[in-house]
């Protein structure tokens, strides 16, 4: 399997090289949000489209990474790749905690559960206003690059590593990792049991498929992942804060992952450009039109409202499932 | 399968050797960042609340700005260069804010961030700007960390006074004044509290008697209302933002809870917390500015009610000239008057301008600038915090009756001294700032 998916890993990382290197520094930024709403985007399509199981609180899983990021950073100790590392286990061990709870309820229940989770976290950092900085946040120092690392990088490609462009390395380098990983679980026998779990739990159950911790695996893989990116979304912000992880930010991701196709890392790939660029380019747009601001300011959330009603009408599959439609349909006639 | 893993290889060293060979860095220093700036053009920008709940009033600012910069645009602009500014929305979330700031300093590459707004806000992103060697003036908020230790942050700026001398300010009058009263503070659970608590703590230590605080966001604030009737307290100073101005006043209405208020500067806009009354109460309070008449607060800008003041009447022609529809308000003149001292810094900076230069200049003669603050600014090198005083006021039908006269102070225990020096600047003739 993993012979399957390395190659084609192997030249997502020849792409990105050769993107990172030719972009600008802001469209550098845009790619690590890109990259990680991706890397949470890729884990709940994992969790909603393998597993069936919908978590409206994913946003809130996000900010435990951020704000373990943020914590750890604190102290200079530790070299950046242990300290992401720790983030996405703190979350995982949360997410196993949610999963277990999560794994006894179905449906709108399990909805309603992780919705209360996604309310319920970004009054944490309000309430221990000290320690974890209230509604200001906790600021997170991007650590400086090693000297070793930043010679090597210009030594290649000529030109000195930005902090900027460190972290967009960082970010799709892990948006790599976890999607190689993401697929093998997914194509082996762990994806096959969450499917059939997904499909029709009885007969996996007779199957001999334990439902309850097959549920709680795919929790746990995907609060991992939702750690991740919570962790990169951090550094990209430079900020750990509460507004940050509203519950705005879940039910993005899972529009997110709608749009692109739900299953599809493809999808979530694509549901997360659609979320990075989208908003800049209309607003962009709508001044370019001559509209003030303020007016424009009010256009992106009206244009994604109406992206989001034509795909779901045009190719209720998402991007992705669209997309493979039309290359069916092309190849059969 | 193996041809494709070929290829990627052979793909891979191909790219990796054409890049290879920079060698050493090129070696050289230059004098001075000339980002954003042309001989014909000064790229600014900001980042604005203009969605969500903290656009109301707050959204009129940057309309304030670029009334006044096409003023003097139209006017030949500054050393022939016009000011282009750019307005960002974040919607008051300090994860857009590092966002859209991202897109002003890379993208957009502006000169200097002009009048960025909120303190939660602005503080995702001092850190960056000023790591970037961006001109972070004359941050919308009064937090301290604006200018409190320029080692910290030497390119920030802050402009109206900070909340711990008006904190002090309002603390020493109702010391002096209303010396039994038992009073209660009704906080922003910020900086913007926590450094008003501060200066009101100095002078009335012995005579608060309980503190409340909300979280923006959570707009059930009837337990800290409760709270505060429920210790007696019959004087409450608020430092809210207008939205809880306008909560606070409603809430106390429900349970009975007639006080004296005081509320700080930034919530007391007669006619923005007049609206949101209205609104809030969804049509049940119509007399809404009528319901603050008699609420005490604070005022360094002459505002829209006092129609007949030099510096009013400029602002007046400006907007009429170049605003972009609506009515000249309090939040207009104030992104007017920012970007007259902006204006004034440019001016004084001379021809060769660099971000560099504009940091300089201002802390050498910014304190020298007149404008239309009541009191003089504080920028020097050892502080970078902006107005130093203001007056207390009376509020009587939307007007601001003076009860002092402009009262001026710093951080700590300097004193308060009545300072009525910069209160009768006028306006250059022909409203633009000279050299």
């Amino acid at each position: 399997m993993l012979r399957r998916h390395l190659p084609i890993a192997l030249a997502a990382l020849v792409v990105v090289v050769l993107v990172l290197e030719n972009s600008g520094p802001f469209l550098t930024a845009q790619f690590t949000t890109m990259a990680y709403l991706a890397i949470a985007a890729g884990g709940l399509t994992v969790l909603t489209g393998l597993n069936g199981q919908l978590s409206l609180g994913h946003g809130a899983l996000m900010a435990v990474g951020a704000y373990s990021t943020a914590l750890l950073l604190r102290s200079d100790a530790l070299p950046l790749l242990v300290i992401l590392l720790l983030a996405m286990v703190i979350t995982l061990v949360v997410g196993a905690l949610v999963g277990v709870a999560a794994a006894r309820l179905h449906g709108p229940y399990l909805a309603g559960a992780t919705l209360a989770l996604a309310v319920a976290v970004p009054g944490i950092p309000l309430f221990f206003g000290e320690a974890l900085g209230g509604e200001q946040g906790l600021p997170v120092r991007m650590p400086e690059i090693p000297a070793w690392l930043a010679d090597a990088a210009y030594f290649v490609t000529g030109q000195d590593l930005t902090s900027i462009r460190y972290l967009a390395y960082l970010s799709w380098f892990a948006v790599i990792a976890v999607f190689v990983l993401l697929a093998n679980l997914s194509r082996g026998r762990v994806g096959r049991d969450w499917r059939a779990v997904r499909d029709e739990d009885v007969a996996a159950e007779l199957a001999g498929i334990d439902l309850g911790h097959t549920r709680v695996r795919a929790f746990v893989v995907s609060a991992g992942c939702a750690g991740l990116a919570g962790a990169l979304m951090a550094l990209s912000a430079r900020l750990a804060a509460p507004s940050g992880f509203a519950l705005t930010l879940s039910l993005l991701l899972v529009s997110a992952v709608v749009l692109g196709g739900l299953g599809s890392l493809t999808g979530a790939l694509a549901g997360a450009a659609l979320l990075t660029f989208l908003p800049p380019l209309v607003t962009g747009a709508g001044t370019d039109l001559g509209l003030s601001d303020v007016q424009a300011a009010h256009l992106a959330p009206l244009i994604y409202g109406l992206v989001t009603v034509l795909i779901v009408l045009l190719a209720p599959a998402g991007l992705a499932g669209g997309l493979r439609k039309l290359i069916h349909w092309r190849r059969s006639s | 399968m193996k041809r494709w893993t070929k290829a990627v290889a052979v793909f891979l060293a191909v790219t990796v050797t054409a890049a290879c060979g920079a060698g050493g860095r090129p070696e050289g220093e230059q004098k001075g960042s000339t980002v954003g700036v042309t001989d014909t053009t000064i790229k600014i920008g900001a980042h604005f609340p203009l969605t969500g709940v903290a656009a109301p009033g707050y959204s009129e600012i940057p309309s304030g700005h670029q009334a006044y910069y096409d003023y003097v645009n139209a006017n030949g602009g500054v050393h022939g260069r016009k000011i282009e500014f750019v307005v960002k929305d974040d919607g008051y979330n300090p994860t857009t804010t590092s966002a859209v700031t991202n897109e002003l300093v890379l993208k957009e590459e502006i000169f200097a961030m002009v009048g960025g707004l909120g303190t939660p806000t602005h503080s995702a992103v001092v850190d960056f700007l000023n790591n970037s060697k961006v001109p972070d003036l004359f941050v919308s908020s009064g937090s301290l960390r604006w200018g409190d230790d320029p080692k910290k942050a030497p390119f920030t700026f802050g402009w109206q006074p900070d909340y711990e001398i008006e904190g002090k300010i309002i603390g020493d009058w109702v010391r002096k004044n209303l010396p039994n009263a038992k009073v209660g503070l009704f906080l922003q659970d910020d900086d913007f509290g926590r450094d008003g608590e501060k200066g009101a703590r100095r002078y009335l230590g012995q005579q608060i008697v309980e503190v409340a605080k909300y979280s923006p966001g959570n707009t059930d604030i009837a337990p800290q209302i409760a709270k505060l009737k429920a210790a007696g307290v019959d004087l409450v100073l608020g430092f809210t933002v207008p939205s809880y101005t306008a909560l606070s006043q409603l809430a106390s209405l429900k349970i009975g809870f007639k006080p004296k208020w005081f509320y700080s500067n930034v919530g007391s806009d007669p006619a923005l917390v007049g609206s949101l009354l209205a609104r809030f109460s969804e049509g049940k309070v119509t007399n809404g500015a009528s319901l603050i008449d008699g609420v005490v607060t604070t005022e360094y800008l002459p505002g829209v009610d006092a129609p007949d003041h030099a510096w009013t009447k400029l602002w007046q022609n400006v907007w009429k000239a170049h605003g972009k529809g609506g009515d000249l308000t309090n939040y207009r003149i104030y992104g007017m008057a920012q970007a007259y001292t902006f204006v004034q810094a440019l001016r004084a900076a001379g021809k060769d301008l660099t971000r560099e230069r504009i940091v300089e200049v201002l802390q050498q003669s910014g304190k020298s600038f007149e404008g239309p603050g009541l009191a003089p600014f504080r920028y020097s090198a050892d502080g970078h915090l902006g107005i130093s005083g203001m007056s207390v006021v009376e509020l009587k039908g939307g007007a601001g009756k003076d009860l002092t006269p402009v009262l001026v102070t710093d951080l700590g225990d300097a004193p308060i001294e009545a300072n009525d020096s910069a209160a009768n600047d006028a306006p250059p003739p022909d409203g633009i700032p000279g050299s």
